[in-house]
């Protein structure tokens, strides 16, 4: 960055009065302590999941067992989408560093052309995240855990994204339309009859012990349990990764005034546009907490 | 009114048309890093299963923690340029919060190990 920061000065000088000590601006300085202060909220959150993750007696979900569905396309692709989404959004801090670089050089067009493109990026990061949490919401067909502990993948009729033969360690169970099971054995091996109606519903309610699964209210599909894992996993995942979203809905947000701002030339008739500097300092800070999210979350 | 009490720093942060290249390359080089270290994660967490045995789960769970704070570390130092600013302003945003963390960390563990310890005995 070079500038005052690289200048050799004596703690005299620095600390002399009539100059920041740091040699950056107070709107930067208070960015910087906004920051630290909403990383700990965050490290917060983490440590609250990690937390209850280590005190569980329970079987935990297995990041890249639930994580592995990919819009539009059947079977399984374990991690894949966040991968993409995580790519775009170090994509989108990249164009950001790129913009905050061509305000250095007080090149508007460029600081024009970089972040229209951030922004973009964060409007994609929004979407990918909204079609995560739907998929997540209704269930992808999924596991469900009967009372001898063997795991059952169940297809889902109404939503077959998955193809079950891709599920290692799974039984496999065909389910009618209305999730009903039709098993082709029973624990202990007797053949059955396919079931249906009633008497599957009752097969249903009475055979398979669920794993405390993630009800939603608006759960699509008549879905009333949420195959993935304790009901605690999925209140983590709507609450860290609704306060990161959260986080870059309001990012895009700013990144949009700054950019028409930027566009009607207030900074460049400033002199400088640290303006973009600080919204950039901002959106690496997301960018960075989702480092932590996709670590913490969806590889441990 | 003009203010004339204010030094402006970022107008002193400005530089040249070279020296942009040089900071746009270093840019890219960082991307090209963690690009390669996302990959390594999501390989890893997606075939770690088929490649090694399950014994060496703690392995990869440090080896992704240790990866992590490699990124976060670029990004912090390099797209955030805390590593261009002075040596104090770095010390007064990381030393609080390393401070702050490593004590929530340590309660976190020590507290959940008590209480799985708990669940496992009494329940």
């Amino acid at each position: 960055m070079a500038g005052d920061a690289t200048k050799a000065l004596s703690n005299d000088v620095l600390w002399g009065g009539g100059r920041s000590p740091f040699s950056i601006s107070y709107g930067k300085m208070m960015m910087w302590f906004f920051l630290v202060s909403d990383a700990l909220t965050f490290s917060g959150l983490l440590v609250g999941y990690g937390f209850v993750r280590h005190s569980t007696t329970e079987a935990w979900p297995i990041g890249e067992e639930v994580f592995r569905a990919l819009p539009w396309l059947h079977g399984s692709f374990p991690l894949i989408y966040v991968a993409l989404m995580t790519a775009i959004l170090i994509f989108s801090s990249v164009t950001m560093v790129l913009a905050v670089e061509a305000g250095h050089r007080m090149d508007k067009s460029g600081v024009i052309k970089w972040l229209f493109a951030t922004v973009i990026g964060g409007a994609f990061f929004v979407g990918s995240q909204a079609w995560e949490w739907y998929h997540f919401n209704h269930g992808s067909g999924g596991y469900i855990t009967i009372d001898n502990g063997d795991r059952y993948w169940v297809h889902n009729d109404a939503h077959d994204t998955h193809d079950p033969a891709h599920a290692e360690g799974f039984h496999l169970v065909k389910a009618l339309p209305g999730h009903y099971l039709l098993p082709d054995t029973l624990p202990g091996g007797a053949e059955v009859a396919p079931v249906t109606g009633d008497a599957a519903q009752k097969l249903w309610k009475e055979k398979v012990v669920y794993m405390a699964g993630a009800p939603f209210p608006w759960s699509a599909h008549g879905i009333e349990f949420n195959e993935y894992g304790p009901q605690q996993y999925a209140n983590f995942f709507y609450f860290i990764t609704g306060f990161h979203g959260f986080h870059v809905f309001s990012g895009v947000v700013i990144n949009l005034i700054v950019l028409i701002m930027v566009m009607k030339g207030i900074f460049h008739r400033r002199g400088h546009y640290e303006m973009v500097e600080k919204a950039g300092l901002y959106w690496h800070f997301v960018d960075l907490v989702w480092v932590f999210v996709f670590t913490f979350f969806y590889l441990l | 009114m003009e203010r004339d009490d204010i030094i402006e720093y970022s107008l002193d942060a400005h530089h040249s048309e070279e020296h942009g290249k040089k900071v746009r390359q270093r840019i890219w080089l960082v991307t090209l890093l963690l690009a390669v270290v996302t990959t390594v994660e999501v390989t890893l967490g997606a075939y770690w299963k088929t490649w090694f045995d399950l014994s060496a789960w703690n392995t990869i769970k440090w080896t992704y923690v240790v990866l992590t704070l490699v990124k976060a570390a670029y990004i912090v130092m390099t797209f955030m340029h805390l590593g261009d600013e002075r040596r104090n302003i770095r010390a007064i945003i990381l030393l609080p919060y390393a401070l702050f963390i490593l004590y929530l960390l340590f309660i976190g563990i020590w507290e959940s190990q008590y209480v799985k310890y708990l669940w496992e005995t009494y329940l």
